[in-house]
């Protein structure tokens, strides 16, 4: 679906999306990079279940959230990809609370 | 020309109920809704379904909101079985949370004033930080206590405008949308509403137009001296189910969303957000519950409520125009029930009920 334009000459980043390790260009964003790999959905909705992924790739949506080093809920299309992020699946909501077990610790 | 038994004029939560209501009761209902140029307060309301400090002071109207919130559920089961639309609604009571000692002193004194002015009618508790704990994990130390009551609850306030729509067409009512109403002229035993292009004549007239009430209402010989009240209103991601009481100013979705909300301001037909105010509702409701700093923030609103003089809603009919009914109230969810199952059958048969004197405009009149 997507095509790489090329990575130019600048010095790759790598970043691990569940288990899999990507070389993702410095600068783009996290969903930028996860649609370039093929990965459509990075989370399921809380009400469904259903699989979703980035959708308006600027911040309205709320469609392409994951797990970014352990912080639930990050808007991929928002962050700013980084050497050695760990991004996670976003598996429903966010576990906050008065006795929040830490279920999205990177350590996991 | 559009011939009907009944027209009412605003689409919104009161609109809506009344005209779900009037059509089962095989009344040809016409409902005129302005639009999406409306303030639309039906969008931008927090959802509780909230006895506890309505009618202070005026027992009809403590009375009126036991009324609505006992008759809640019903009109939850009754949607959801002719529309298959989902309010959402719970009971599982309400507290009101207090900050600092004198909160909690002025809550309790108040609670009294109400528990008398119903014989004992009105149930609730005052409990401590302890006790309220308890019930509420995670509150915070700035929270002295507060009042519970379990009369309280609360639902989706879209998906009840969406259900009482669903509902009112399934009933063979018809909705006339995006049409103004421009003038109402009054007729023998008729009216006819100007609306969009589209002129509406009907034996019976409901104003149920929110703001536009003020307005509207002199056409018919009523008056509905309403006034705008901003509340503005944050939401968050959706988090892991923590609060399964609904609090005055933070609640918590079905779906996990968060809501907080309950500012006043004052300042007119401005239905937008300030930083400023933002920032209270999120003190305020991180006081109470500390750990809500880690939640984001992913909307916020303003909305303006349709607010009496005095608080208390209007509902009246007109003298010189008899068949021409005005209803007008902050609490469209509360009181939905009300509006769903009593007043159509009253309008039907042509005049309010005597315990409803107390809530004429005709209280406003100086004497």
């Amino acid at each position: 679906m997507f095509t790489k334009v090329g990575d130019g000459d600048r010095d790759l980043v790598k970043v691990i999306f569940e288990d899999k390790e990507i070389m993702a260009p410095p600068g783009q964003s996290v969903a930028a990079v996860l649609l370039a790999e093929g990965i459509r959905s990075c989370r399921e909705t809380p009400v469904s279940g259903e699989p979703r992924g980035p959708y308006c790739m600027m911040g309205i949506c709320f469609e392409c959230l994951v797990v970014i080093d352990g912080e639930p809920n990050q808007q991929a299309c928002m962050r700013t990809v980084r050497e050695g992020m760990l991004i996670k699946r976003q598996h429903g909501v966010a576990q906050i609370g008065p006795d929040a077990k830490a279920e999205s610790d990177p350590a996991e | 020309m559009l011939n009907c038994d009944a027209a009412v004029v605003g689409g919104g939560v009161v609109g809506a109920a009344i005209a779900y209501g009037l059509a089962e009761l095989k009344l040809d209902t016409v409902l005129i809704d302005e639009g999406d140029v409306a303030f639309r307060a039906a969008r931008g309301n927090f959802g509780l379904v909230w006895v506890q400090s309505k009618g202070i002071g005026c027992p009809p109207y403590s009375s009126l909101t036991r009324r609505s919130a006992d008759n809640w559920l019903r009109l939850a089961e009754e949607v959801k079985q002719v529309t298959g639309v989902d309010i959402a609604y719970s009971r599982p009571g309400g507290v009101h949370l207090c900050l600092g000692e004198q909160e909690f002193t002025d809550r309790a004194a108040v609670m009294k004033q109400l528990e008398a002015q119903t014989e004992g009618r009105f149930q609730y508790e005052m409990l401590d930080h302890r006790m309220l704990s308890e019930m509420l994990p995670g509150l915070g130390p700035d929270v002295t206590g507060g009042s519970y009551s379990p009369l309280d609850g609360h639902a989706n306030p879209l998906f009840l405008l969406r259900g009482l729509h669903a509902g009112f067409r399934n009933r063979a009512g018809r909705a006339l949308i995006n049409a103004p109403v421009h003038r109402i002229r009054p007729l023998a035993g008729a009216f006819d509403v100007e609306a969009g292009n589209e002129t509406v004549r009907a034996q019976k007239l409901v104003l149920a137009a929110g703001l536009a009430n003020a307005k509207l209402a002199s056409d018919v010989g009523l008056r509905v001296p309403v006034h705008p009240l901003r509340g503005q209103i944050l939401v968050s991601e959706k988090v892991r189910s923590f609060l399964r009481i609904p609090t005055l100013h933070v609640r918590q979705t079905t779906e996990g969303s968060v809501l907080m909300g309950d500012s006043h301001e004052d300042v007119g037909f401005d239905d937008g957000t300030r930083p400023d105010i933002m920032a209270e509702i999120a003190r305020r409701a991180t006081r109470a519950f500390p750990f809500l700093r880690s939640a984001r923030i992913v909307r916020a609103w303003g909305a303006l409520r349709v607010m009496t003089p005095d608080g208390i809603p209007i509902y009246d009919q007109s003298e010189s125009c008899p068949g021409a009914f005005c209803a007008a109230a902050h609490s469209g969810i509360t009181l939905a029930a009300t509006h769903a199952f009593d007043l159509p059958r009253w309008i039907a048969e042509g005049a309010l009920p005597p315990e409803f004197d107390a809530f004429s405009a005709r209280r406003f009149d100086v004497h």
